[in-house]
């Protein structure tokens, strides 16, 4: 057995959708087979902090260090939500559940062939 | 803590996008009003935006006005910056006077909280509603119902059934 994927999301304080986002999470990894997987909940609490670790809003997945739902780039970072965009085109303060499935899986599938 | 249901409003005179004075000053002539505190990149407030604009719309024939303020910190969040609004209003994206609060005294005296923020005045320009529009920012169909059925009810002359609901939104972005 390689080594376990590390799955992380990252939240800011002020952030009403931190438990849903954690949610969306655990159903994702569960449909993907991969209920087992531990996820580390950090929180991000400085604009410093923010810098150091690309965080651009909360909430955030990462896999392996790696945002699932790419984001657009030059986006600044700070202590903020994360604007996201369903498929239909509404804005909204969670990933696309669709959207996050696939990701955690190209990540996931991608963190396995290396290990 | 947010004003209470039946206190008198705080006035306020906050720039608009153009820099031109807006008033709120109690009894000044609307059947009804409606402060709502919002801004530019909370998922929050964009994902209810539509639905508020809506609302300014349909209730502007019955003299119902709508005064839109972003209270955000625009040193430390670029986006809420008076330029990035002033697009967005230039843009048609706004149903009314979209106020910048510089100085954040009307939020912090209003005890506004998050974005989106919603009061509902009266004629006389006391609370009658505080909230949020609908009871989810996710489902466009709700087409804020709350705010709607507070309106209707003001503009009757009958006290708001529910006349509190709780806000949801991402925190407001204070001053250090």
């Amino acid at each position: 057995m390689g080594p376990v994927p590390d799955v992380e999301l990252l939240y800011w304080e002020g952030c009403p959708s931190c438990d849903e986002a954690l949610a969306d999470l655990r159903a994702a990894l569960r449909e993907l087979g991969h209920a087992e997987l531990p996820i580390a909940v950090n929180e991000i609490v400085s604009d410093e902090q923010a810098a150091e670790r690309g965080f651009i809003g909360s909430p955030t997945v990462r896999v392996d260090g790696v945002d699932p739902i790419a984001p657009p780039p030059g986006e600044p970072t700070g202590l903020t939500c994360r604007v996201y965009r369903r498929r239909d085109g509404r804005y909204s303060p969670t990933p696309d559940p669709a959207d996050l499935r696939e990701g955690l899986a190209r990540l996931l599938a991608r963190s396995t062939q290396e290990a | 803590m947010p004003l209470e249901i039946g206190a008198p409003a705080p006035a306020f005179t906050l720039p608009d996008t153009d820099g031109a004075p807006t008033p709120l000053t109690n009894g000044d002539g609307a059947a009804a009003t409606v402060v709502v505190f919002t801004c530019n990149h909370c998922p929050y407030a964009l994902a209810w935006h539509d639905r508020l604009q809506a609302v300014a719309r349909d209730y502007a024939p019955r003299g119902v006005r709508t005064l839109q303020i972003n209270p955000n910190d625009a040193e430390r969040y670029p986006r809420d910056a008076p330029e990035a609004m002033k697009a967005r209003a230039d843009a048609g994206e706004f149903a009314g006077p979209y106020l910048h609060d510089d100085t954040q005294e009307v939020a912090r005296a209003w005890g506004a909280a998050v974005t989106p923020d919603v009061y509902v005045l009266d004629a006389a320009g006391h609370v009658a509603y505080h909230g949020a529009p609908d009871a989810d920012h996710g489902d466009e169909s709700l087409d804020a119902r709350w705010l709607r059925e507070a309106l209707d009810e003001v503009l009757a002359g009958r006290r708001v059934s529910e006349p509190e609901t709780r806000p949801v939104g991402c925190s407001i972005k204070w001053r250090a």
